[in-house]
C-alpha cells in the first residue's frame, strides 16, 4: 500500500525488529525454525504466509519469548530479547503488542477492562488489584475503544460481543501497550471474509498512524497481497520468499505450499 | 448377517455387563455374611418405634443450654470456613499443574492429600488430644477438612481454565500476580464462591458432630442426652440442628446470588 500516510515516530526509540539466525527445536535435533533472519522497521505491514505447521506461530511467540528460542538473536527496538528474564523481560514484552487468532480476551471482564489489560505490564500490581489505573491510561483506553468503533460497548462484557468486535478489542488491547511493534497471529482466521478485511484495514491504520511495523501471520494469500507492503513466505521452517507482494508469483506459492492444483 | 452385525450403531459392552452382574452377586454375598435377616429387621423396627415415641413431645425446657451449643456450633463453622477457604486459595493455586511448576504442585498436592485422607472425626480426636477439649479443636478439625476438600476443587477449577487470556496477559508483560487477578480469577470466581458456600454448609453440619468427641459445639450436648436416655431433649436438639442447617443453606444461597452474574 502507499507509504505516504506513514506518520513515523518523530525521532523516538527505533521502532524496529531484527531477527537473526533464529532456531527453535522443541525436540533436540528436530528444528521447527531453521535459521530465520529478517529485519522490519517503520510503518511496514509484513505478512508471513506459509502452510500450517511450518512454524509461523512459533516464530511470533519466540519474538516476545512466550516460547524460548533455541538459538539466534531477536532485537526489538534496541533490546536483545533472548537474554532477558524476570522484570526486564516483562518490560521488553510491553514493546510487543500481540493480537491472537482466537482473540484471547477475558470473557467475563468488560471491554474496557480487557483493553486495560494491555497496561498490566506497566501498572504496579497494587493498582491493577484495586483497579486504580492512572487517569491517563483510562482516558486512552476509552479513546482506543472509540477508534476501533466500539464506543457503545465499552462497559459490555467481552462474551457479549461478536467475533469481529472481539478482535477489535484484541487490537485495542495490543495498541494500549504503546508497543514498538505489533504482531498478529492469524488475526482473521476465525472471522468471515468481510470482517477479515475490516480487521486487516484496522491493523494497517494503526501501523500508519503510529509508525509501527506490523507482523501478521496469515493463511489468506489474497488478503496478504492486498494489505501487506512485504510478504515473507515460510516453508519447512525456513524463509523461502521475502519481497513485495507483486513479486510473489505462482512458482513461489508452489514452493511455499507445495502442489499446484489449488492455484486456480 | 455378519454385515449387519458390523453396522450395529450401539455395540454391546460386555465388560460393563459383566461388571454389573458381579456387583449384584457380591451384594447378595455381603448381605449373607453380615447376617442381615428379616426377623432382625422386624425387631429393629419395633425398637425404632419405641425410640421415636419417647422423642415426642420434644423437650425445649433447657433452651438456654441448647442455644449456647448452637451458637458455639455456628461460630466453629464460620471461623473454620473463613480460615479454611483463605488457606485453600494459595494451596489450591499452588497445586494447579497448568500454572505452577512441579516443585510447587507436589508439596501442595501432598498437603491436600493428607487433609483428605482422614474423616473429620479422626481429625477431631487428634486435635482434642493435642489442644484439649473445646471449640479450638473443632475449629482446627474443620479447617483441615476444608483444605482437603475445597483445596482440591480450587486446584481442579484452575486447571480447567482457558489459557488463552493468560497467554495474552503474559504477552502484555503482566507480572504473575496481575495475571492471576485478570486472566485467572474472572474465570474461576463463580465456581470458587460455589465451593466456598458448599463447604460452609458442610462445615455447619460437621461442626454439630465434632462435639461428640469433645471438640465443642452442640454435639457434646447431643451425645450426653443420648447417654442419659433423654430422648425428648434429644429430639429438641435434632430439631434445632435441622433449623440451623436450613438457615445456613438459605444464607449460602443468598451469598451465591450476590456474586453470580
Amino acid at each position: 500500500m502507499n507509504d505516504n500516510s506513514c506518520k513515523g515516530n518523530g525521532g523516538g526509540a527505533p521502532r524496529s525488529l531484527i531477527v537473526k539466525d533464529l532456531v527453535k527445536e522443541y525436540v533436540p535435533g528436530k528444528p521447527v525454525l531453521r535459521g530465520i533472519s529478517f529485519e522490519v522497521s517503520g510503518c511496514t505491514t509484513v505478512a508471513i504466509i506459509g502452510p500450517s505447521g511450518t512454524g509461523k506461530s512459533t516464530l511470533l511467540r519466540c519474538i516476545n519469548r512466550l516460547i524460548d528460542p533455541t538459538r539466534g538473536s531477536i532485537d526489538v527496538a534496541g533490546h536483545e530479547m533472548t537474554h532477558l528474564s524476570g522484570g526486564e523481560l516483562r518490560r521488553a514484552r510491553q514493546q510487543v503488542g500481540m493480537v491472537f487468532q482466537e482473540f484471547n480476551l477475558v470473557e467475563r471482564l468488560t471491554v474496557i477492562e480487557n483493553v486495560l489489560c494491555g497496561r498490566l505490564g506497566s501498572v504496579p500490581v497494587w493498582r491493577a488489584w484495586l483497579r486504580r489505573y492512572p487517569q491517563a491510561d483510562i482516558d486512552r483506553a476509552f479513546e482506543l475503544i472509540e477508534q476501533v468503533g466500539l464506543a457503545d460497548f465499552a462497559t459490555a462484557r467481552a462474551d457479549a460481543l461478536s467475533g469481529g468486535q472481539r478482535q477489535r478489542v484484541g487490537i485495542a488491547r495490543a495498541v494500549m501497550q504503546s508497543p514498538s511493534i505489533i504482531m498478529a497471529d492469524e488475526p482473521t482466521s476465525s472471522l468471515d471474509p468481510k470482517t477479515s478485511v475490516e480487521i486487516m484495514g484496522l491493523l494497517n491504520e494503526f501501523s500508519r498512524a503510529r509508525g509501527i511495523p506490523i507482523l501478521i501471520n496469515i493463511h489468506d494469500v489474497n488478503l496478504a497481497k492486498r494489505f501487506a507492503d512485504r510478504i515473507i513466505g515460510m516453508a519447512r521452517g525456513s524463509v523461502v520468499f521475502d519481497g513485495p507482494p507483486d513479486e510473489l508469483a505462482d512458482e513461489h506459492l508452489k514452493d511455499i505450499y507445495g502442489g499446484e492444483g489449488w492455484l486456480q | 448377517m455378519s454385515a449387519h452385525a458390523a453396522k450395529r450403531p450401539f455395540r454391546p459392552n460386555w465388560g460393563a455387563r459383566a461388571g454389573w452382574v458381579l456387583l449384584g452377586i457380591y451384594c447378595l454375598y455381603a448381605v449373607g455374611t453380615l447376617e442381615i435377616t428379616w426377623p432382625r429387621f422386624l425387631i429393629g423396627l419395633d425398637n425404632g418405634a419405641r425410640f421415636l415415641s419417647e422423642m415426642v413431645p420434644p423437650n425445649f425446657q433447657r433452651w438456654k443450654l441448647l442455644l449456647e451449643g448452637l451458637f458455639e456450633t455456628m461460630q466453629i463453622a464460620v471461623i473454620a470456613s473463613a480460615f479454611g477457604v483463605a488457606l485453600s486459595l494459595p494451596i489450591g493455586l499452588a497445586a494447579a499443574r497448568n500454572l505452577m511448576p512441579a516443585w510447587a504442585t507436589w508439596p501442595a498436592r501432598a498437603v491436600i492429600a493428607v487433609c483428605r485422607s482422614f474423616h473429620p472425626v479422626i481429625f477431631a480426636i487428634l486435635f482434642v488430644k493435642a489442644v484439649g477439649f473445646g471449640p479450638l479443636a473443632g475449629i482446627l478439625t474443620l479447617i483441615f477438612a476444608s483444605i482437603g476438600f475445597i483445596g482440591k476443587l480450587f486446584a481442579e477449577a484452575i486447571e480447567e481454565i482457558s489459557l488463552k487470556p493468560v497467554e495474552a496477559c503474559r504477552a502484555a508483560g503482566a507480572p504473575f500476580m496481575s495475571l492471576l487477578l485478570y486472566a485467572v480469577l474472572p474465570q474461576v470466581l463463580n465456581r470458587f464462591i460455589g465451593f466456598a458456600t458448599y463447604q460452609f454448609d458442610a462445615n455447619m453440619r460437621n461442626s454439630t458432630m465434632v462435639g461428640i468427641v469433645g471438640a465443642g459445639g452442640i454435639g457434646g450436648t447431643l451425645f450426653s442426652a443420648f447417654q442419659r436416655f433423654d430422648y425428648d431433649i434429644l429430639a429438641a436438639i435434632l430439631l434445632s440442628i435441622i433449623a440451623l442447617i436450613m438457615c445456613s443453606e438459605y444464607v449460602a444461597t443468598r451469598v451465591k446470588a450476590v456474586f453470580n452474574d
